[in-house]
């Protein structure tokens, strides 16, 4: 008989603490997530969730205990390091505020290769198939200001994933849009990833968007639940 | 809401019970405006006795339709356990239920907590499979799936509400 080996988790924060002046933000969260997955971090207002984002993406460097991805301690490296692996490897979409508001919708998609010293010719071509692919062909030359809140969470969802991210991590991607608007660009981000093979990173408070992830935790108090299954009657 | 499994959480709090008191309580915390007919409790233990999941004492001196007291079984306590470790097929309108389990799960000093992040769990897997019906099928299955993604939402808010304020919920029902 043969016995499926555990898979090592691609992403992992291992007894994480992080405190904010006096505020203890979380207090020994410990979560794993496998590569090609899409798990929800879940949890009320001030639970957590998005500074635990923020430190298994090692934008925030945990007080104490460890961060790794990919075989890699994240929390140990250097300041320049860390955001030299945001840039190589995560993409990210927030709530809203995310587009530079001076170039266009195309100018915001092709700049994490600019930044990433893609030559300009080849940038703007691996950019313009996104706009395509998130059903924003029409809108390219648009500058954000002309975007509705759909449009410009689309454009960020192509610029987060133009670079072929290992992770994208999401914090309320739809927080500022309404119902039917968010369950479209959940759609395209939950399809592309899967066809990309993106490891997800959802944060929501909302059950809506959660759905769509494969797996959800919790985080209460600073610590990362993962919820138990039970039989239902 | 299942009325047997209720008073027999009821009579797990330990005390051997009269058949009015029992009445009381579940009218108290449970009726929602709905008193249990005197004949529904007794018909009720009959039965729970039948089973052996209670036994009831020596009738006792007075006025009344029946004056033992009931006592929970070995029997009886097993399946309460087992019922309130158990989470419910995620469906609308389930919140009587919910709601029963609980306060039950209070009142005994059983992991309430344990008991809503179970349920959570169980209501978001089920909101998976319909939003993935939602993603895969046609028009008129994503609205059915709506309908029923709506109602969990709903649900869930109560599982969070009510989550957060299982302290205040134990001191109210203790």
């Amino acid at each position: 008989m043969t016995t499926a080996q555990p898979t090592t988790p691609q992403l992992e924060a291992r007894d994480v603490h992080r405190a904010f002046g006096p505020t203890q933000a979380l207090r020994g969260a410990n979560v794993a997530v496998e590569r090609g997955e899409i798990l929800a971090v879940m949890g009320p207002s001030g639970s957590g969730k998005s500074t635990l984002l923020h430190c298994l993406a090692g934008i925030y460097k945990p007080d104490q205990g460890e961060v790794w991805f990919d075989g890699t301690r994240v929390d140990t490296l250097s300041e320049a390091r860390r955001t030299e692996l945001r840039r190589a490897a995560f993409g990210f979409v927030f709530q809203f505020g995310q587009l530079v508001p001076e170039l266009t919708a195309l100018d915001n998609v092709a700049l994490p290769l600019l930044l990433a010293k893609v030559p300009r010719k080849q940038a703007y071509a691996q950019a313009a198939p996104w706009l395509e692919r998130l059903e924003l062909e029409n809108r390219g030359t648009h500058r954000t200001g002309e975007l509705s809140g759909g449009q410009s969470q689309r454009v960020a969802l192509a610029r987060a994933l133009v670079h072929k991210p290992r992770v994208l991590f999401a914090d309320e991607p739809t927080g500022s849009l309404d119902t039917l608007t968010g369950e479209a660009v959940m759609d395209l981000l939950v399809t592309t990833a899967r066809a990309e093979g993106t490891t997800v990173v959802l944060v929501t408070h909302d059950a809506r968007v959660a759905a769509y992830a494969d797996r959800e935790v919790v985080v209460r108090d600073g610590r990362a639940l993962t919820t138990p299954s039970s039989a239902v009657a | 809401m299942s009325v047997p499994l209720t008073l027999l959480g009821l009579l797990a709090r330990g005390r051997p019970t009269h058949g009015y008191d029992l009445k009381r309580d579940y009218d108290e915390h449970f009726a929602n405006g709905k008193p249990l007919p005197y004949g529904q409790v007794y018909s009720t233990l009959g039965r729970l006795a039948r089973d052996g999941k209670v036994v009831g004492g020596e009738a006792e001196p007075g006025d009344g339709p029946d004056r033992k007291r009931y006592a929970i079984t070995d029997l009886g306590r097993a399946e309460v356990m087992a019922w309130l470790g158990q989470t419910v097929e995620p469906e609308p309108h389930l919140q009587t239920v919910l709601f029963s389990k609980v306060v039950l799960a209070l009142m005994l000093g059983e992991d309430a907590a344990g008991y809503l992040d179970a349920q959570r769990a169980a209501h978001l897997q089920r909101m998976r499979e319909l939003t993935e019906l939602k993603r895969t099928g046609p028009l008129v299955d994503a609205l059915l799936a709506d309908y029923g993604l709506f109602h969990l939402e709903a649900d869930l808010r109560w599982i969070e509400l009510t989550s957060a304020r299982l302290t205040a919920l134990a001191h109210a029902v203790s």
